[in-house]
């Protein structure tokens, strides 16, 4: 079996594993085993991949597997990876892994809980390694559905709200990415041969512009609702206040990546013209999501929202930096996607382990944690300043890296709309530091918490984790932002053969 | 004798359940049920062995392999409604009237077989009969629930109602083109305005039959009344058999006016499905609810139709195959439970999960299934669906059908909350289902979890379906 389909495999074992284990302690140990595992696949990958690029293989796509599935629709089961994908494998491994030590003391229905869990997980890995557009597809609704029962049974709130809300509107984002996935395919192949749906064959072919800019919106708003893109954003706040910790993580460290991935593989590396002529459009949306994301989390008091919203800033910022269309700002994108992706994973995870405590979110109630609890503190404090860009952390290398690729652009609107973003970090800034002063400083404003203990040891595997990855990045980050970079040729490179100037 | 093999051992296992289930003594009727459900699978798997094919009567009747697929997919939802059926039959008030389901549902099949085999307007009118006439006595099985009888009686009214117009049809095709066999009518078919009323009449009678708005009214209220059992027999065998005739009709004699008749079910496309979905959502009673879902997705089924080519046929067969499983696991277990606690809400099912959680998975899979949600067949059902009505071009119905999937999956995820998320302080309690339920369950779960992924299904079928569009 090669490499890449194990990333399929041990979910599945791992889910008939949990199957069949019969205490709550079994499954949760299978499971942690099982994505400790993939955990390790994942390194392996990344060791593998980095191998072979150094051996001089400089192949688009590596360990490409190509299965024939519907012979007659040409639906194949290819999968293969590229740098941009790898570093994106890491990311989902890394968050699942702690997102299970996170859900460790689950209250009810462990197994599916855990079940439940994995397969969202599996879609996630599935939709990474894909190359076929049907199976890409096939992987991002694997993803989408098990939210619904994961808010739904295990969130709190208004969850029932939430959890619906967030499936259809992400079911909507799939509505319009599956209409534009079929004019791809009945436009793959202009001098009617075989039809295809292979992302790599579709992208030697050059589709006529009016049909691009027909499909474009449908594919860049479809994969742009899972970004987070406003005005699409608004399942994003309530989904994540209400689902449950280790949900929260995995959606926004992990699944609202898919919409950015998905913006630039699907939409913008297929039809490059489109994205050339109507990107002005979506600049202006994603600099708003930047914006008023940034601005929204200033208001709020709950620390979910205050995440959420902030994921919203910095998911909108990952768009953002794809319709720059230069090289930096995309390895910036990607880059933020992975940095955001840990970043906001640790913060959920910390949030999660904080309400555990407290029973309460709503920051004004709470204060002086630092003394309490001085582990999660200390973590908190690193999240928040890795989220504000500050240097040493991945925050700072991808956000750098975006606004120096954005300033590349030098005609007025994007030098406005790079303005406009840069100036979010401010507004980061404040948010977070409102945050820790009143949560973690100041004195103890409630009898009740002097009690309370600091993070137990599966908490501090699950952040551990997490800061590791957050901090490995900030330190060094060259290796990944090379392989990133490497990935993003053949994408950079249409675009510029489209690009109306060259 | 052999082309003819499906109906003729129907026939044949009507004819000895009649002769047996005469012999049983009163109390002893419940005898026939193990009989029955053997017969019924052994011509199941015997319709399956490849045979000769062909035309008998001078074209009157006539089998391709493609057909034979067909009724092998019926022989399959009737052998599985069988199983679903056992526990509803044993119950007191059927007791005596055991022999008698069987009997009379069989014959709608041959009936229906019949109707699929058709060569000719006259074959196609008489099997379309015996497949409709005996429904009604099956709606009003429960004969002293008042709900029941009106079900029948309802049923036998629009049926006539609808035959009668479809008739009309048919006399006028006969009167312009002056024959009544497909090959014929087709060579003579001009768009003359009256040919194009008898399209029409032909139409509306057949829309009827699948119930498709504006013509749709009727079902909700026979799908309600009926016996749960005759409720999804109705909305998946039958209206799969009259699907599959009324794609070959349109397919074989109206091709030279597919233009106009595109148009129509363009339109009639969009209605059903937006229609079916939106009075889906208000429904409180799974029978009303899952009619509803069905002529929705007799919607969605319009749109392979409209595909008009080797795909769009391949993939109605593909996907009706795909919607008797996933629509009868959600009626099996709707069945057994209501035969176990004669419960019928939406409402009663809070809390199911946790006081039976196989039958809730069961149920949820068959939803997902039917909501086209992946790794299940739904989702290569109506993917493959979408892929026939966009080869021509019309993403913008499409879209609108893709929308109309994610207004459906709020409706199913409703029973899903339902099941998983609500809780309940009367949650319908623990029982334990027959073997023959568990067994036809089983054969969904399989059939759902199965059928999308194995391709070679799909393309088994589009081997079948090449050269009869």
């Amino acid at each position: 079996m090669d490499i890449l389909t194990l990333f399929i495999v041990i979910p599945v074992l791992t889910i008939i594993g949990i199957v069949f284990s019969k205490d709550h302690k079994q499954v949760k140990w299978t499971a942690a085993i099982g994505m400790g595992l993939q955990l390790i696949a994942a390194a392996t990958l990344i060791i593998l991949f980095l191998m072979e690029r150094k051996a001089g293989n400089m192949a688009e796509m590596l360990f490409v597997k190509d299965l024939v599935w519907f012979p007659s629709l040409n639906i194949h089961y290819l999968i293969g990876v590229d740098g941009v994908s790898v570093a994106m494998i890491g990311l989902t491994a890394i968050v699942i892994f702690a997102g299970i030590f996170a859900s460790w003391e689950v209250e009810e229905l462990h197994k599916e809980f855990f079940i439940t869990l994995i397969l969202l997980s599996t879609g996630v890995f599935g939709f990474f390694i894909s190359l076929d557009l049907f199976t890409l597809f096939l992987f991002y609704e694997i993803a989408v559905i098990p939210m619904y029962l994961l808010i739904g049974i295990w969130g709190s709130g208004p969850r029932e709200y939430s959890a619906m809300k967030l499936t259809l509107m992400l079911m909507g984002g799939s509505a319009l990415i599956l209409v534009g996935l079929l004019g791809l395919y009945f436009n793959s192949n202009p001098s009617g041969g075989q039809l295809t749906f292979s992302l790599l064959a579709i992208s030697k072919v050059h589709i006529p512009v009016e049909i691009q800019k027909f499909f474009f919106p449908f594919l860049f708003i479809g994969f742009g609702v899972l970004g987070a893109l406003f005005p699409f954003h608004t399942w994003s706040p309530d989904g994540h206040a209400s689902a449950p910790t280790a949900v929260s993580m995995l959606h926004a460290g992990v699944l609202m990546k898919l919409g950015g991935y998905g913006c630039f593989r699907v939409a913008v590396f297929l039809l490059p013209e489109a994205a050339h002529e109507l990107g002005w459009i979506f600049i202006i949306l994603t600099t708003i999501s930047v914006i008023y994301g940034a601005l929204g989390a200033v208001w709020q008091k709950d620390l979910k929202y205050i995440n959420a919203y902030s994921s919203v800033s910095h998911c909108g910022m990952v768009l953002f930096a794809i319709l720059m269309f230069n090289k930096t700002a995309m390895t910036g994108a990607v880059l933020q996607m992975i940095s955001h992706g840990i970043m906001t994973a640790l913060f959920f995870a910390l949030i999660g382990m904080i309400y555990g405590r407290t029973h309460t979110r709503y920051i004004n109630e709470m204060g002086g944690l630092m003394k309490v609890m001085p582990f999660l503190g200390v973590a908190y404090v690193i999240g928040g300043l890795a989220s504000l860009g500050l240097p040493g952390f991945s925050g700072f290398v991808a956000e750098m890296t975006i606004f120096v690729g954005a300033f590349q652009n030098v005609d007025t609107f994007h030098r406005v709309a790079t303005i406009i973003v840069v100036s979010s970090i401010v507004v980061t800034a404040v948010y977070i530091l409102r945050v820790v002063g009143i949560l973690l400083l100041g004195k103890i404003n409630n009898e009740h918490y002097e009690h309370l203990g600091d993070a137990k040891w599966y908490e501090r595997v699950s952040t551990g984790v997490l800061i590791f990855g957050i901090t490995a990045i900030g330190l060094a980050p060259l290796w990944l932002s090379e392989m990133i970079s490497g990935g993003l040729g053949p994408i950079i490179q249409r675009l510029l053969m489209a690009s109306p100037i060259h | 004798m052999l082309i003819m093999r499906h109906e003729l051992l129907l026939v044949a296992i009507t004819v000895i359940l009649l002769l047996v289930e005469i012999f049983l003594p009163q109390d002893k009727k419940h005898k026939i049920i193990l009989p029955a459900i053997l017969l019924m699978a052994l011509v199941t798997i015997i319709g399956f062995i490849p045979g000769p094919t062909g035309v008998l009567f001078g074209g009157m009747y006539g089998t391709s392999p493609l057909i034979l697929l067909m009724k092998n997919i019926l022989n399959i939802g009737v052998l599985i409604i069988f199983t679903q059926s056992v526990s509803w039959l044993k119950l007191e008030e059927q007791k005596e009237k055991i022999g008698e389901y069987f009997v009379i549902l069989l014959s709608t099949l041959i009936g229906m077989d019949y109707m699929i085999s058709s060569g000719d307007f006259l074959m196609f009118y008489l099997g379309l009969e015996l497949a409709t006439i005996p429904l009604a006595t099956l709606a009003a099985f429960e004969r002293f629930k008042e709900k029941s009888a009106e079900a029948g009686v309802k049923l036998i009214f629009t049926s006539a109602l609808s035959s009668g117009i479809l008739l009309y049809g048919l006399s006028m095709i006969y009167g312009t083109t002056g024959t009544v066999y497909f090959p014929e009518v087709s060579a003579a078919y001009a768009s003359a305005p009256l040919q194009i009323l008898a399209f029409i009449f032909f139409f509306a009678g057949m829309a009827f039959k699948i119930s498709l708005v504006p013509f749709h009214l009727w079902a909700a209220d026979v799908y309600e009344g009926a016996p749960i059992n005759v409720t999804s027999y109705l909305s998946v065998i039958s209206k799969g058999a009259a699907v599959f005739i009324f794609m070959i009709i349109l397919y074989t004699v109206f091709n030279k006016i597919a233009l106009m008749w595109r148009d129509v079910i363009y339109v009639i496309s969009i209605l059903t499905m937006t229609l079916g979905n939106l009075f889906a959502m208000r429904q409180r009673n799974i029978k009303r609810f899952l009619a509803f879902s069905s002529i929705a997705q007799a919607g969605f089924i319009l749109l392979g139709i409209i595909g008009q080519s080797q795909l769009g046929m391949t993939t109605v067969v593909y996907f009706v195959l795909v919607y008797i499983f996933s629509n009868l696991g959600a009626f099996g277990v709707a069945a057994i439970i209501s035969s176990k606690t004669g419960k019928e809400s939406i409402d009663d099912y809070d809390g199911l999960y946790r006081t039976n959680p196989m039958l809730s998975l069961t149920m949820m899979l068959a939803l997902f299934s039917l909501a086209g949600i992946p790794p299940v067949a739904g989702f290569f059902g109506k993917f493959f669906l979408f892929t026939a009505a966009a080869k021509q071009g019309m993403y913008i119905l499409v879209f609108i059908a893709v929308l109309n999937t994610i207004i459906s999956l709020y409706y199913y995820l409703l029973v899903v909350k339902a099941m998983f998320l609500n809780q309940s302080d009367r949650p319908i309690t623990y029982f334990k289902s027959d073997v023959y339920t568990k067994l036809g369950l089983a054969m969904c779960i399989a059939g759902i979890i199965i059928i999308g992924f194995a391709s070679p299904v799909y393309e088994f079928i589009l081997k079948l379906s090449y050269g009869l569009y």
